[in-house]
Order: C-alpha cells, then structure tokens, then sequence
C-alpha cells in the first residue's frame, strides 16, 4: 500500500507535494496542540508553590512537590478509589462484555440489532443523562451512594466498550479452528477455553485497559452517583474552584507516565505474540 | 440437543450484559422519563400523572440555555471535524509505517485526567498566565484582553477534549479506502482536489457522521469545560441538570431536561443506521 506514493506518476503533480508538505506540517502542528496543557501539568508539577496552590506564573524549579507527592490524604485516598473502582470495573465488564461479544460476532439471532443499537446508545448517551438517570435509580431504590454506586456506574458505561473492543477481535478468528476442535472431540467448553480464549486474549487485554483509562478518567457521571465518596477527578474539579495543590499535578504526572509504559509495553508484547 | 444447545447459546451468551444493561442503563432511562411526568416535591413524595407540561416548562425556562448549549455543540464539533479531518487524512495516506506511532500521539491526552486537562487550559489562557501576561506587559495585547470566561474558552475547551475522539473514526474509514480507486481517478486526469471530493470525500461520510454524531452528543451535555473555562454567561444544560439535581433538587425538571436529551439522541442514531446499518456504527464509537 505505502508503494503507492513513490509511484513515478505522483512526482509529476508538483502541487500535491506542495499540500502534502501543508498537511504533514499542520499534523504535527496539531500534535503539538495535543500535547500542551500535558506539558503544562509536568512542567508546572516543578513550579514553587509558595501557598500550596500553583501559581499561574513561573516561579522557579522545586522538587518539593514530588518530595510530598503523597502528603494531602484526602487526594492519596481518592485516586485510590481510582484505581480501585478502575480495576474492579475494567475486570467485571470484561467478563460480562466476552460472552456478548462472542453472540454478536458469530451468530446470527432475533434481537440482534436491538443489541447492536442499546450497545452503540450506551457508548454514544450524554454523560450527564446516564448518570443523572442512575442517580434517580438509586434514590428510588435508597441505595446509598458510595464506592458501590460508583462501581456499578462504571461498570453500565464499560461494558460496551469492552463489547465492541473483544468483538472486533473475535471477528478476526477463523472458525475452523474450532471446529477442529470440535472435530478433535472437544466439547465447546474445553474448546472455548484452550483454543478461542488465548487466541481472543489480546483483545480482553485491550478492551480492560481502555475500561479502565475511561473508568478512572470518568468524572461526569461520577460527580451524580458518588454522595460523599471522592474519586480522583472528583477531588481535582473540587479544587479547582479553591485552587489546586501541585501534588495533584504531580500525581497526574505518575498516572500518565504509568500509563503510557503500560500501553507500550502491551503493544509491544502483543507485536511480539503477532510475529512468533 | 446439540442442535438446541446452538440455538440457544446465543441468548445465553447475550444474557448477563443485556441483564445488566437492563437493569443500570435502560430502566433507569425509562423511569427518568417517569419521573419528568411526575409531580409533587422531595417532603410529600412524587405521583405520577401523565402531563406533559414539565417539558413545556423545562424548555421555556431554559430555552436560552437549550440554544446556547446547540451552539457551543455546533461550533466545537464542526471545528473539531475541520482540524480532526487534515490530520487523520495525512496519517492514513502518508504516514506509511509510522501509522500506530502517530494514532498512539494523537491518543496521549487519555493518559491523563479531562479535568486535569481542562485546568491545564485554564493555566493556559488565564488573564496573567504565561501567555497573556507577558504578552500584555510587552502591550502587544491590552490590559483587558481575556479569553477565559467568554464563549470561546468554553468552545476552545471542548474542541480540545473532542479532537482525539474525532480522528480515530475518520482515521478507521480512511484507512479503508482503496488506493486503486484515487490512482484510477489520477489516471483518468482527475486533479487531486477532485479525486479527493469525487473519491475520498464520499467514501468517508460514514466516519464523518459517526464522529459527529458522538462528538456532538457528548459535547452538548458537558457542563465540566462550562464550569472551569466558562463564566456566568456560559451556563449549558449540562449545568442546569446539575443543578437541578444538587441545588434545587427539582428532579422531575432535571429528569425532564435529561429526557429531552436523551430523546435527540435516539432520533440522531436512529437516522444514522437508517443511512448507514447499524453494523459499522459500533467499529467507529470505539
């Protein structure tokens, strides 16, 4: 496909290399957009904050910050709940958003498109209805809003994702393989799980992470289920009204470093697990 | 047996997703639209009654607010397609084997928090930040010049948070067009322009619309860029179901608001898989 360009006949359309140059420059141009207020918050996480607000102009490097990275509690315990309602949420709709997955990519049957619909509303509703909704659910049903609500809202808003991420995969699978299975004697139990589970596994890898970056970057819906409950995006959008301390830029700045290695290293291996 | 066994592992398969789906995402939508019928207040209890008139009351105390949000909704998805649409064109066609890299680039903002980001934006564009301030002690800006609180912070804000999910649809369809069909066109001494709006163009309208319609979506119901990048005139619905629900605990008008919401969606959604199957939809929302 890429032979395409260096096909003699292009070079001829001198104006075409003239708005490719345009379209790369203006490519990294937009990257670079992309990239600012992330610089923003590691360049300003090294900014003296003299009252324990960052200040808006520079007022010279400190380590300080990263010195008492974890020393408001409040914060330290809420991206706790982070990452504790990311986890758990990410691993229940994998597990409930596989079997799905599997129905859509490989059977046809009555219901189908009323599936494919709620799956697409559920990704595509407004934030403030699903959680303005919820919220009205649990106030009638009196259930007291906390680390469950938050847990179940999270989990009404992945399992899409992880329907749709899996189902790509699932589609990319020969089904001779386990028909040889079966034809080995397997039944679709053993089947399942030692021939289309390791094949489907990258996949289930894929879609927990990218559950897990919505879950515990989620605030919208969270701000309407979580009562008296912090999560991490809760307590920043609280402070940001006061003025933010710099550990929360500093904390932000472990979450993104940790995160981009997690996603590099999946990439990689599952480019390994491609070419072996 | 074998032969029900496979009839039925469909729905067996379907079931505790559509169980919970059922349970946390589509009863709560209908009994909020319950509760906008409903009348009374939070001390004596709600009883439902059929009249509409929460909706006509809803739309006539905000519609200044209803048109508001539709604007910043309008302007930041179109802009957000104009910016989005170069980007994802130039890293299908051109950007060879580099192609994840730049996608992985274009999806580095997810790594960090949104309020996170829309505060970095603050930084960016507060009155004395680090870009008007000192442009305004040089006097190339003057002393009242500010971005923030007006109108175009709050777009500016939204076009941001919405630029990465609008490439990666139009990235996934452009991908897929066939090289042969533009070098076809070529050969056939059509200039680039016009292979592009005859050719690429038109096969790109079900990612076009795909990320429209949920940069749209999404960008109408936020109340967060509102809050933090906005002022007192920049109030969105998303703000007033907030409210609704935590300062005025007016829920049958918070539920109503969310309902009407709601409902434009549905109807968007269901245009887009009468125009284009509801098959390919899901590939670009993920």
């Amino acid at each position: 496909m890429s032979s395409v360009t260096t096909l003699p006949a292009t070079k001829a359309y001198s104006p075409s290399r003239v708005g490719e140059r345009l379209l790369s420059f203006f490519t990294w141009a937009m990257i670079a957009y992309n990239m600012l207020p992330i610089a923003v918050m590691v360049v300003f996480s090294f900014n003296t904050a003299p009252n324990g607000h960052v200040a808006l102009k520079w007022l010279g490097f400190t380590l300080d910050s990263y010195k008492h990275a974890f020393a408001i509690q409040d914060l330290t315990g809420a991206l706790g709940n982070s990452l504790e309602v990311a986890a758990g949420s990410a691993l229940i709709s994998v597990i409930l958003g596989t079997p799905l997955a599997l129905a859509l990519a490989r059977y046809k049957f009555w219901g189908k498109t009323l599936t494919d619909i709620v799956i697409f509303a559920d990704i595509a509703a407004p934030a403030v209805v699903v959680g303005a909704s919820l919220l009205a659910l649990f106030l009638t049903l009196n259930l007291p809003r906390g680390l469950l609500t938050i847990f179940i809202a999270h989990v009404a808003f992945n399992v899409a994702f992880a329907v749709v991420v899996i189902r790509a995969r699932v589609s990319g699978l020969d089904r001779a393989l386990d028909r040889a299975a079966a034809d080995l004697g397997a039944t679709p139990w053993v089947a399942f799980w030692t021939v289309v589970f390791p094949l489907i596994l990258p996949g289930i890898i894929g879609a927990w992470l990218l559950c897990f970056m919505l879950s515990i970057d989620d605030l919208i819906i969270t701000t309407f289920v979580a009562g008296q409950t912090l999560t991490f995006p809760l307590w920043v959008y609280g402070a940001t009204k006061i003025g933010t301390p710099p550990q929360v830029f500093v904390l932000s700045t472990f979450v993104f470093i940790g995160g981009v290695l997690l996603a590099l290293a999946n990439a990689a291996l599952s480019r390994k697990r491609e070419s072996a | 047996m074998r032969r029900l066994r496979g009839k039925l592992s469909p729905y067996l398969l379907s079931l505790p997703s559509w169980v919970y789906l059922l349970m946390f995402f589509l009863i709560p939508l209908g009994s909020m639209l319950g509760m906008a019928l409903a009348t009374g207040d939070p001390l004596d209890g709600y009883t439902m009654s059929d009249n509409f008139q929460e909706f006509v009351d809803a739309f006539t105390n905000y519609q200044d607010t209803f048109y508001r949000s539709f604007w910043y909704g309008t302007a930041s998805t179109v802009a957000t397609l104009l910016l989005a649409y170069p980007v994802a064109y130039w890293i299908a066609f051109h950007a060879g084997r580099y192609k994840s890299s730049f996608l992985f680039l274009i999806m580095l903002p997810f790594f960090v928090s949104f309020v996170i980001r829309v505060e970095a934006w603050q930084f960016i564009l507060a009155d004395e930040g680090f870009i008007f301030g000192p442009l305004k002690s040089i006097g190339l800006l003057p002393q009242n010049f500010h971005v923030l609180s007006t109108q175009w912070a709050v777009i500016g804000g939204l076009v941001y948070n919405s630029f990465a999910y609008y490439v990666l649809p139009l990235y996934v369809v452009l991908e897929k067009i066939d090289r042969r069909l533009v070098r076809a066109a070529n050969d056939l001494y059509a200039s680039p322009p016009t292979a592009f709006v005859k050719i690429v163009l038109p096969l790109s309208a079900p990612g076009v619309f795909a990320g429209f319609l949920l940069v749209f979506v999404t960008n109408v119901g936020d109340f967060v860029n509102a809050d933090i990048l906005g002022g007192p005139g920049t109030y969105m619905i998303g703000n007033v179901i907030q409210d609704a629900f935590f300062v005025n605990q007016d829920y049958p008008m918070a539920a109503a608001l969310s309902s009407m919401l709601m409902l434009m969606l549905m109807i968007a959604i269901l245009l887009y898989s009468k125009a284009f199957g509801t098959d390919a939809i899901q590939e670009y929302a993920a």
